[in-house]
């Protein structure tokens, strides 16, 4: 670090604390598809096959989860529908 | 160990990271060469095939011989592949096979090589290849311990969350629902320097996004370079704050309390710092 640095504006996140930021939410996401079955991307993409024959939507608009509780497993659906002209 | 029925004394630790170059074949070395120092008999395996290092990090690289392949196929017994190390007592080198890939591996060879290993050794130190693949699932199958070597970098500390996704469902311990493999975060390249300017993740940052007990803080050094253009273990560099954090991390894997040190930036002199240097 030179004399010069010492007049920088140092307003600006550093770029570690953003790095950091990005790792938790990435590694997060990461984890919580860690133990899903490996069946769930295949039935995902035939789900989103089957509404898209009655509703256009893209991929993005359908979301699903798998949630494990102690005494249950919980298949949450999401789907987005386009609005209505 | 997690092997088959005996009960041995032997304990299996895999040196892991998912990333290629954050130091695992530099930190295996090191490592297997501080416990076999406290007087433990250990061995250190090349799980590398077809790209082995270790042999020119440990300096006997001319001695190889016959390999960890040779010894799974019984080209080779386990004493004809072993290689003592010249420098420090109760220590030996299995080496990786250079003209094999890594299909040469298999879960029953490695097991019967472990096995036999284990009759004679106290710590068996798997040095693992980059990767999520064979290789590394090799490596770690049967471990008990398991230090993942992370560099303070985006790329580094995602690769090594999903090694501990891989350690914590694939191993040996995971699939027989046994206690599960010991994890312990090494953190090596590290540039105190750098972190207190805000352009390195801490060593706090780290641990809160990996959340797993940290073995220790290797700082960024001239001296790894030197040792291993020299094919010395770092740790035997009794100088160099590098050799001095891989020791602390042997103290305390052994079970030791050792603070943390080397993590404050080094003063610099008002002239220094004013040019820059």
């Amino acid at each position: 670090m030179g004399i010069f640095d010492y007049f920088k504006s140092k307003s600006a996140p550093s770029s570690a604390s953003v790095a950091k930021d990005r790792l938790q939410i990435i590694v997060a996401h990461e984890r919580s598809k860690r133990h899903q079955p490996d069946y769930l991307p295949q039935m995902q993409q035939e789900i989103i096959d089957v509404i898209r024959k009655y509703v256009n939507i893209g991929n993005e608009d359908v979301q699903i989860q798998l949630d494990n509780t102690d005494d249950c497993s919980i298949l949450e659906l999401n789907v987005t529908l386009p609005e209505q002209n | 160990m997690s092997l088959s029925g005996d009960t041995t004394l032997a304990k299996i630790i895999v040196v892991t990271s998912g990333k290629g170059g954050v130091g695992k074949t530099t930190s295996s070395a090191a490592i297997g060469t501080g416990i076999a120092l406290k007087g433990h008999k250990t061995v250190i395996i090349d799980f590398d095939v077809g790209l082995r290092n270790l042999d020119l990090i440990m300096g006997c690289e001319r001695r190889v011989v016959y390999d960890f392949v040779n010894v799974i196929n019984k080209e080779a017994t386990l004493s004809q592949a072993l290689i003592k190390d010249k420098r420090t007592k109760d220590l030996f080198i299995l080496p990786a096979s250079q003209t094999r890939d890594k299909d040469a591996l298999t879960i029953e060879g490695v097991q019967g090589v472990l096995e036999e290993l284990a009759k004679d050794f106290e710590y068996i130190i798997c040095d693992s290849p980059a990767g999520i693949e064979k290789g590394a699932q090799m490596a770690l199958y049967f471990a008990d311990a398991a230090i993942v070597v992370t560099n303070p970098e985006v790329s580094s500390v995602r690769d090594s969350d999903r090694i501990l996704g891989i350690l914590q469902s694939k191993s040996k311990r995971a699939e027989d629902g046994k206690e599960p493999i010991e994890e312990h975060l090494l953190l090596t390249r590290y540039h105190p320097g750098r972190v207190a300017l805000g352009e390195m993740l801490s060593v706090s940052d780290v641990e809160d996004i990996l959340a797993i007990p940290l073995l220790g803080v290797i700082p960024e050094s001239e001296a790894v370079l030197k040792a291993s253009n020299q094919g010395t273990p770092v740790i035997l560099d009794t100088d160099s704050e590098a050799g001095l954090a891989y020791m602390d991390a042997v103290d305390r894997l052994m079970g030791e309390e050792r603070p943390l040190r080397f993590l404050e930036v080094q003063k610099k002199g008002f002239i220094k710092r004013l040019l820059g240097g």
